[in-house]
Parts: C-alpha cells; sequence; structure tokens
C-alpha cells in the first residue's frame, strides 16, 4: 500500500510552532532559544523575504535575467541556516538566497549571477556557502565528496593525537530533483562512507509544472530508510522546527552517526522563476490554503502574544527593511558589465595556449574599431 | 623484464627499469601518492583486485582504504564526490573502468568539472584526474572500445592528454595530478602491455607538449594514443621519410610542435581511432591548412574509424586504422 506522499500527516511532521503562532513541544527535538535570538530569527525571515520581493521586481524591471523566488520557504532557509557552524559548508540550488543570507554572503552577489555579471564568483571557503548549482541535483554529490574529504582530515589529526572539530556538509535540493540519478547516488554514498553530511530537500511541492505526484508514491523523507540512514519531515513554514531539526542532524553527522535526510514540507507561493505561470497548473485555492501556514505570520504572532517583541521592535525591523531594500536596488543599478578579457578569464588554472591565442585575436580585432 | 617487486619505492629508488605502460603508470601514481598525501585514488574495483588492468595493483595494499577507495558502481558519483574532494582540498585521480562507461559521468564532467573554476572567477581549482582506458584493439565486448576524446576535447575547461608509451605513461600521470586543472587522461589500453626502459630521474616533457617521435621530410603522420604506434610501424615499413609526431596532449594542442612538422614535410595525414566525422582529425586538418597555407603540398587527409559505432571485435581490424590504411593516405598525399 501506497502512503500519501501529498499530504503532510501530524503524526509525521515535526512541528513547534503552529500556523496560530503556538508553541509545541517535541521530545526528540528540545529547542531553547533566547528572547534575542527569537527576535533574531524573526528578523532574518523579513530581510530574505524583502530582498527576494526586491530581485523579483528588479527582474520585472529588466535588471535581472531571471529570479527563483523564495517566498514560502523562508522558514526553511533560515531555520536551516542558522543550524549552522562556521565551519560547515553549504551546497545549495540556485534557490538558497536565505540560506545565504544566513552565511554572510552579500545579496548583490547573488543578483550578478542572476543579472549576467558573472556564474557566482563568490568564494565558498570565505562563506562556507558553495556556488549555486543549476544543474539539478548535481551538488549532492559535491557535497558528499566533500564530507568524504572532512572524514579523512579528521582521521588525520587524530593520527597526530589531536581532536578534530567536526565539520559537517549540508546539501541542499528539491522535491523534483529526488528523482535524478545524482540525488540517489549521494544517498548510496554517504550511506556506505557513513559521511557527514546533511541532505535537506526542501519540498515545495512542485518542480516546475510538475506535482510532487510526479515524482514520488511515498512521503520523501521515508526514502532515506531504504539507503539506510534515517529520515524525517519537518514542518518547513517553521522556522523553530527546521532550526531543531537540522542542529540535530547535525548533530549527529558531527559525531560520526552519519548522513540524514530532512524533508521540509512547504510551499512555492510564488512563481518557480519570474519567467514561470504558476496560474497555467496550480488552482489558487492551493496557494490560498498555504497562506494560512505562512512562515513569518506565526513567528510575529507568537512574539506578539508572548510579549517577546512590541511594535517599536516591529517598526524597528521594517525601517531597516526599508533600507535593505533601497540599497540592493541601487547596488545592482550600479554594477558594470564586465570587460571582453573576462570571458577569457579564470578558465584554467595554468596558461592555456589556444585561450590565450584566441583572447590575443579578439583583442587586435576589437582595437581595429578604435580610432 | 625486470619484474617489480618492491612496494614502496618501485622506479625511484630502483632506478631506470623496463616497464609496460601498466606498470608504469602503477609505478607513476604510487610515486604522486607518496609526495602527496593528498592524492586520493577513487574508482571501481581499483583497491584488493588493482582495477581491472591492475593499474593501481598493490596501492590499496600500501595507502590503505582512506586513500585508494573502491567506490559503488555509479560513474557520475565517482565524478561528483571527486569534485567534493576537490573542493576540500584533496587531488582525486577517478579511475573510469571502460571508456563506455564515462557516459554517465560525462555531465559531472561537462557541467561541473570543467567549468567551476570559471564559476568561481578562479577561487576553486579542481586538480581533478579522470584516467580513461581508451581505444580498441582488444577484442572487447561492445562499451569496452571506444575513444570518447573529441567529447572533452570539445569542453573547455577540460585538458586531455593521451599517453602513447611507458615514459610517458611515467611521468604524464605525474604531472596531470600535479595539474591545478581538471585533467581527462587517456590511456590506450592496447598499449598496456608494451614496455620501454623508465629512468624515474629523467622527466618526460610537459604533458602539454606534442613530440616528434621519428624524424621525416617527405610528409608527416600527426597521431596520439594508441596510433603513435601503428604510426611509426607505417614509417618504418615504407621507403619514404615520413615523420611522426605524437601530439600527446589533445586540448589544448601544442600547435607549433605540428605546425613546424608540417611547414617542413609540406604534407600531412592525420590519424586517429576515433570517427573521422567530428573528430579532433578535423580541427587539427583545419587549423594546420589556416597556419600552413603556403607550405602545403596537399590537402591535409584522415584516416580514422568509420562512421559506426565501434563494430563487434571480429571486425575491429577493418575498423581501426592500420599500417596499409594509414599508408594508402600518405601515397594520396604524396601523388598530389
Ligand atoms: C538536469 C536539469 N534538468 C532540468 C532543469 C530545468 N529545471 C530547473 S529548475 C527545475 C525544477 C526543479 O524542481 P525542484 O527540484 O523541486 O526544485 P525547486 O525549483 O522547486 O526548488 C527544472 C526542471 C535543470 N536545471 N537541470
Amino acid at each position: 500500500m501506497t502512503v500519501d506522499a501529498h499530504t503532510a500527516r501530524d503524526a509525521e511532521l515535526v512541528q513547534l510552532l503552529t500556523p496560530e503562532g503556538e508553541r509545541l513541544e517535541h521530545p526528540d527535538y528540545p529547542l531553547n532559544l533566547s528572547d534575542q535570538q527569537l527576535r533574531e530569527l524573526y528578523r532574518d525571515l523579513v530581510i530574505v523575504r524583502a530582498l527576494d520581493l526586491e530581485s523579483v521586481a528588479l527582474t520585472r524591471r529588466g535588471e535581472l535575467g531571471l529570479w527563483p523566488s523564495l517566498l514560502g520557504q523562508e522558514a526553511a532557509q533560515i531555520g536551516s541556516g542558522r543550524a549552522l557552524g562556521a565551519a560547515d559548508m553549504v551546497f545549495p540550488t540556485y534557490r538558497e538566497h536565505g540560506v545565504a543570507y544566513c552565511r554572510g554572503l552579500p545579496w548583490l552577489d547573488i543578483l550578478k549571477l542572476f543579472r549576467g555579471v558573472n556564474h557566482a564568483g563568490w568564494d565558498p571557503k570565505e562563506f562556507g556557502f558553495h556556488l549555486y548549482t543549476i544543474v539539478i541535483g548535481s551538488q549532492t554529490l559535491h557535497a558528499t565528496g566533500y564530507a568524504m574529504g572532512i572524514q579523512r582530515d579528521a582521521h588525520a589529526i587524530a593520527e597526530k593525537g589531536e581532536t578534530a572539530i567536526g565539520d559537517a556538509a549540508l546539501a541542499y535540493f528539491g522535491d523534483g530533483a529526488t528523482s535524478q540519478g545524482d540525488v540517489n547516488e549521494s544517498f548510496v554514498w554517504a550511506a556506505v562512507y557513513n559521511a557527514p553530511l546533511v541532505f535537506f530537500c526542501q519540498n515545495n511541492q512542485w518542480a516546475i509544472s510538475e506535482p510532487l505526484e510526479r515524482q514520488t508514491r511515498i512521503p520523501l523523507y521515508r526514502r532515506a530508510q531504504g539507503f539506510g540512514f534515517p529520515g524525517v519531515r519537518v514542518d518547513g513554514n517553521d522556522v523553530l522546527a527546521c532550526l531543531a531539526v537540522t542542529r540535530r542532524a547535525l548533530d549527529r553527522a558531527r559525531t560520526g552517526e552519519g548522513p540524514s535526510l530532512i524533508e521540509a514540507f512547504t510551499y512555492r507561493m510564488g512563481a518557480h522563476t519570474t519567467t514561470d505561470d504558476p496560474t497555467r497548473y496550480r488552482h489558487s485555492d492551493e496557494l490560498e490554503a498555504w497562506k494560512l501556514k505562512d512562515p513569518i505570520a506565526r513567528v510575529k504572532a507568537y512574539l506578539s502574544r508572548t510579549g517577546l517583541a512590541n511594535a517599536a521592535f516591529f517598526e524597528e525591523v521594517e525601517a531597516q527593511v526599508a533600507e535593505a531594500v533601497v540599497e540592493l536596488r541601487a547596488a545592482c543599478l550600479a554594477l558594470p558589465d564586465p570587460p571582453p578579457q573576462a570571458i577569457f578569464q579564470h578558465v584554467y588554472a595554468a596558461p592555456h595556449r589556444l585561450l590565450e591565442e584566441e583572447q590575443a585575436a579578439y583583442e587586435t580585432y576589437l582595437a581595429g574599431f578604435h580610432d | 623484464m625486470t619484474e617489480v617487486t618492491a612496494p614502496q619505492t618501485q622506479a625511484r629508488e630502483a632506478g631506470t627499469q623496463t616497464l609496460t605502460m601498466a606498470k608504469a603508470l602503477n609505478a607513476g601514481l604510487r610515486r604522486a601518492m607518496e609526495d602527496d598525501a593528498k592524492v586520493v585514488l577513487m574508482g571501481e574495483d581499483i583497491g584488493k583486485l588493482g582495477g581491472v588492468f591492475r593499474i593501481t595493483d598493490g596501492l590499496q595494499r600500501d595507502f590503505g582504504e582512506g586513500r585508494v577507495i573502491d567506490t559503488p558502481l555509479a560513474e557520475s558519483g565517482i565524478v561528483g564526490t571527486a569534485i567534493g574532494m576537490a573542493l576540500r582540498g584533496y587531488r582525486p585521480v577517478c579511475e573510469i573502468q571502460f571508456d563506455g562507461f564515462v557516459f554517465p559521468a560525462a555531465d559531472q564532467i561537462i557541467t561541473q568539472l570543467a567549468k567551476m573554476r570559471l564559476r568561481s572567477l578562479g577561487k576553486v581549482e579542481l586538480p581533478v584526474v579522470v584516467r580513461i582506458p581508451c581505444g580498441g584493439g582488444i577484442g572487447a565486448v561492445e562499451h569496452h572500445s571506444e575513444s570518447p576524446e573529441a567529447y572533452f576535447a570539445h569542453t573547455a575547461g577540460l585538458r586531455v592528454v593521451a599517453c602513447a608509451n611507458p615514459v610517458d605513461a611515467y611521468w604524464m600521470i605525474q604531472q596531470a595530478i600535479a595539474c591545478p586543472d581538471p585533467v581527462i587522461f587517456f590511456e590506450p589500453k592496447r598499449r598496456y602491455w608494451d614496455k620501454a626502459v623508465v629512468d624515474p630521474e629523467v622527466p618526460a616533457a610537459p604533458m602539454g607538449d606534442a613530440r616528434v617521435v621519428r624524424e621525416g621530410t617527405d610528409a608527416t603522420l600527426l597521431a596520439y594514443g594508441p596510433m603513435v604506434k601503428t604510426c611509426l610501424e607505417a614509417a618504418e615499413a615504407d621507403e619514404r621519410s615520413l615523420e611522426v609526431v605524437d601530439l600527446r596532449s589533445l586540448s589544448p594542442l601544442d600547435t607549433e610542435t605540428l605546425f613546424a612538422s608540417v611547414r617542413k614535410t609540406g604534407r600531412c595525414v592525420v590519424v586517429h581511432e576515433a570517427p573521422v566525422f567530428g573528430g579532433l582529425g578535423g580541427e587539427i586538418a583545419a587549423r594546420v591548412t589556416e597556419s600552413c597555407f603556403y607550405h602545403l603540398e596537399a590537402p591535409v587527409l584522415r584516416v580514422g574509424g568509420f562512421a559506426t559505432p565501434y563494430p563487434a571485435s571480429r571486425l575491429e581490424d577493418h575498423y581501426l586504422p592500420d599500417l596499409d590504411r594509414i599508408l594508402d593516405a600518405v601515397d594520396r598525399t604524396c601523388a598530389w
């Protein structure tokens, strides 16, 4: 008998904060946050939503070629992103702007990619955040290999009689990606090598126009069992639950217990990207139902109800957001096009005959247009 | 031939040795692993078995399972995780068991390995080597005798090389591992058992350079990998004075060395096992024509495989360029 993959059954779903803003306890996922930490989570959520909406607006104005919006997935990204340690390495898809934000990556660096200034350009080591990956699922293998490197580093350190700080890798992917060979290969590898790795699937219910039932007949988190490691489904619109569940999985990875799969059950509120038209394939009542589970509204309700934040705090956040948005727009508009020579740069580390020849020829050609 | 048994020190301390190409590759890998603890080998059956061609023989015994990794049977996984290991500071050397099985890994090689350095504006380096036993002539079943080099040579961001003899095998594998760029490393499997004297003190030329392996004046034969030996045999058998150039690097090409030879002889035949159509021979012919036009006495000719999948082994003697087909092309170019 198949289990319905498409409804988040309460018994299966880890939830610490209800859509109404009520705090729940879960025996496996205790979470103690200070008042300050709770307010900061709210701030994160609001800022990334605003920067995301601004990025959509920039695309509509023709300033970006494309934008994959994270609208609706803020809690999954901020919750998991804030669970990471400084030395951990994230392997994202193309939609993890909220995680990038948690890692300290300037939003403008992401815009450069979608504006066509470069193909990424940031230093993954500096931020513990690898390059965005467009080809679906590829990055899960990179994360696995990286985690195998962590294991070898730890072994080398242990041989010297020292204790290694446990780093971990965290790979993000979507529900559609779970159909890819690479994702399934990475499950096999991570399992057989017991790699210090967390797989974080944001099940936002849609892969462009294809619904979840086109990818699976069982809840995605249950796939992990078949590969030999634990899987858990978490309310992806609940920032506290996402944080607690990811923390626990990272702890497992760090202490040598191997990989885990987290399925964050969430919803893509916007279009797949700015070129997509979701009205062609999904009903508006679905969207309306998910709006009631909004990841930000429930934190606000909780903060207000418990008196952890007052109107002045919410106003301050609003003001900060308004400023960040204006800054982002100005910075985006000021981005210069790279010089033509940039085409030839960074393809190879060592000198390359053909490229040098082609660059010299093209520069001579361009020089012919002057005077 | 001196059988090499000493595990840790093979070619280096034993001095000059006569080695097969297979043993030379093994010795080269061993030396690279001794020199750099970050070098790790990954592939199917490369541990206890030493690989289906025994190229990694004894390396797991001596360096452990952490450095000679028997992987699950997933080529995309091999290259994809090698990329991840390289991101963590390792220098992975992947073995693809046979040429025809590299295609499941083609995605990781083409979309990821080749492009990541550029995408990071040079902040990420991927010193990954992908070793591929290539070509036919060993009577194998299908998918075991292919020549996929043009796919990879066409992919910017990769370096593609092919060794043709034990000396180059020994040195080029070490150069490939030391290279900061990803290298697709082709090993002509039917030459694995050819022997030569390898001197561990005298490095071969850099892997990016072509080499004139036989001097001549009447025509130039351009070849790489398995066809170098065939071309040398053809040149020996012919009464004309034929120059043979081993390309060694397929991407980038050492065009200077090729052009110098063609300018000298005025005639050029490019020989490879891969199908002629869309093969590297077309690229080389175009470049030679463009740069040596006034020195050419005849059009550049190509000899290679047919526009068919690699045939069943009872037919491979017809498919693979041999002395007669090479010399027939030389006849045609000289008759121009
Ligand atoms: C290998 C590959 N095939 C197709 C695409 C085109 N594509 C981009 S995103 C996407 C849907 C991915 O869905 P999912 O994995 O659920 O992630 P989501 O975008 O919903 O976050 C597709 C088909 C691609 N980028 N890569």
